[in-house]
């Protein structure tokens, strides 16, 4: 049997970079993911796995070491919380445009600006919308436990390597403080030198005579040149978007009331769904675990089965625009949410479901 | 006594060409700027280490952010100011490679302190290339952190007023008293001896480089005449007299030098 251990979700991250194989950790301390560091520094897997783990001087030149690394064609990761990765969306941006794999965790906090170090979701329009300058998408994974943290480094990087693009697990205060049993699966070598060649063949690793140099850039000072990247990254986008939407339902398939959830608020509003659903009220919940690409197809078509939908989120409404847009009317979306740090009771939110629907 | 062109033109009898490593791109530089005599010697030198295979640069963003169209390298072209970053992980999950980063005075002495300070300060086994003319040109001419006093640019029409403007930062200066530099020289490359200097400086920086003492930091006090609006001797002759007198050329730094 597998083995299982009791640890933080930001724990789970850092062990599970280290038996994943990755090749580099860059971060800047900043609440409430710092465990994440801690642990890779406590655990010193330059020892073992040779995984090289620095401490940059602050996340602008964190998330530029991560830029140094993928290209080289390493697995490359970065974590912060939600000002730090502010000051990450130039670099993320750029690496958009250079077409490099990396990971970036980021847990995070209310805002705005230097807000509070509670737990929030109000960093969903920055990180799914892009974040930084220019026509963009991060791959956008959603943690809800800290089981998805550990699988989610691997999984990741499997999308970053696979689309040549910045994958973000975009997590939340609760998410990186809780504790829960962890199953660790099996050890994962890095990448040999050769294996590296293999899976990154466009990366900077010493031109030999045998090919033509390696340019990791995303510059072009040519319009229709830029354009026709522009449009060669719209093709990937299409892609990902046909390929790469992952959700869990739970209780939809007669749902009336349908809720949708991400992260820590799915996992609250299954405790909503049992207790609507012990009242005689058919409610279900749909949670995205890629928030992009979204699952506007499955919302559509729940959205046309479905009295009316509730998008339930840790801030003032940003994700609900989304289903508003998937639902395209089929029938009402409300929404619930709580900010700066506070987090909805299922209680709280069974009120405001039936307060919306006029179910009192 | 005559030979005839076949005669010279025989490999024996060249004495100077053009570095196998520099691309027969035609490089969008201005005729007398500096920046294409440190290419040159960039590729001389990489070419006589014979590590092409495993040299990777970094460019910055500024006039030379186009070095990667120039030398045949594997090259990463960061962000502005962010060079010695990318150059850091790269040399860590690379160190068996050699990794230089080649910056300008806006790019590392202005929006990129932070990084080439705490790259200085970890002791990164990298080669820093700073180019120094005073002045941003890429974007037409602004001050820079290097700027002299009294020095006309489009942004101080009337002359750098340290009231107004501040004072230049002696980056090199500043970085020699950081225990993790190992090697800090202040070169130029306006006359032959100047450049078989620059050249020999560049050499033993990337020889320091894989010795694991820190590092290695040769900057590059240039000309810009376009920016400077000067014709390229008239440059020369200011950066002379002017340039050098805040910069001076020679070695700041030198940790393996006979005590």
């Amino acid at each position: 049997m597998a083995e299982k251990i009791l640890m933080k979700g930001n724990e789970a991250i850092a062990i599970s970079a280290i038996r994943n194989g990755v090749d580099g950790y860059f971060g800047y301390p900043i609440t409430p993911q710092s465990e994440v560091m801690e642990t890779l520094m406590k655990e010193k897997p330059w020892e073992t796995t040779g995984m090289v783990v620095l401490q940059a001087e602050s996340e602008t030149s964190s998330i530029n070491m991560v830029y140094g690394g993928a290209s080289c064609g390493k697995k490359v990761m970065t974590s912060s919380s939600s000002p730090g990765v502010s000051l990450m969306c130039e670099g993320i941006s750029y690496m958009a445009g250079a077409e490099l794999p990396c990971v970036i965790v980021d847990v995070m906090r209310g805002g705005p600006g230097l807000g509070t170090i509670q737990p929030s979701q109000s960093d969903y329009n920055q990180i799914v919308k892009g974040g930084g300058h220019g026509d963009y998408h991060n791959i956008v994974i959603a943690p809800a436990s800290a089981q998805d943290m550990y699988d989610f480094i691997d999984w990741g990087f499997e999308l970053a390597f696979k689309y040549r693009n910045p994958v973000v697990v975009l997590a939340d205060g609760i998410i990186g403080q809780m504790m829960e049993k962890v199953e660790l699966h099996p050890m994962k070598p890095r990448r040999t030198d050769e294996e590296i060649l293999q899976a990154a063949p466009w990366a900077t690793t010493g031109k030999p005579a045998t090919r033509s140099r390696n340019i990791i850039t995303s510059l072009s000072l040519d319009a229709d040149i830029q354009e026709e990247f522009n449009r060669k990254l719209k093709h990937k986008y299409q892609l990902i978007e046909d390929t790469e939407v992952k959700y869990s339902e739970y209780m939809c398939d007669d749902a009336e009331y349908v809720f949708v959830a991400f992260g820590c608020s799915s996992r609250i509003c299954e405790a909503v769904v049992d207790e609507l659903r012990a009242e005689g009220i058919k409610a279900g919940l749909l949670r995205p675990i890629t928030l992009y690409p979204f699952l506007a197809k499955e919302i559509a078509r729940l959205g046309r089965q479905a009295r009316s939908m509730m998008s339930v989120e840790l801030n003032l409404g940003q994700m609900v625009d989304d289903v508003r847009l998937a639902v395209s009317g089929s029938c009402p979306v409300y929404f619930y949410g709580r900010q700066g740090g506070n987090i909805f009771t299922p209680e709280e939110i069974v009120r405001e479901f039936k307060k919306a629907n006029s179910l009192e | 006594m005559s030979i005839s062109i076949e005669e010279i033109k025989k490999p024996e009898n060249i004495i100077y060409r053009k570095p196998a490593l520099l691309t027969d791109t035609v490089m969008h530089y201005c005729p007398g700027c500096s920046h294409g005599t440190v290419h040159k010697i960039i590729a001389e030198v990489i070419g006589e280490m014979g590590i092409q295979d495993q040299t990777i640069g970094v460019c910055p963003v500024g006039c030379s952010v186009f070095a990667y169209n120039y030398i045949d390298i594997d090259w990463q072209e960061a962000a502005h100011g962010r060079a010695p970053a990318l150059a850091t992980a790269t040399k860590r999950l690379c160190p068996d490679k050699y990794v230089f980063t080649y910056q300008g005075d806006g790019d590392l002495a202005s929006i990129g302190t932070a990084e080439i300070i705490h790259a200085c300060g970890r002791g990164e086994n990298i080669v820093v290339i700073f180019i120094n003319n005073g002045i941003y040109g890429m974007t037409g001419g602004q001050m820079a952190p290097t700027t002299l006093i009294g020095m006309k640019t489009s942004t101080t029409p009337y002359g750098r007023d340290p009231k107004l403007n501040g004072f230049p930062l002696v980056i090199a200066d500043m970085l020699a008293h950081l225990d993790g530099t190992a090697y800090i020289t202040r070169q130029s490359v306006h006359t032959a001896p100047a450049v078989r200097k620059a050249k020999a400086a560049i050499r033993k920086a990337f020889e320091y480089s894989q010795k694991g003492i820190g590092l290695s930091f040769v900057e590059i006090v240039s000309t810009c005449n376009s920016g400077w609006k000067m014709t390229p001797v008239d440059a020369n002759k200011w950066m002379v007299e002017h340039m050098f007198e805040k910069y001076p050329v020679g070695d700041i730094k030198d940790v393996l030098a006979a005590k």
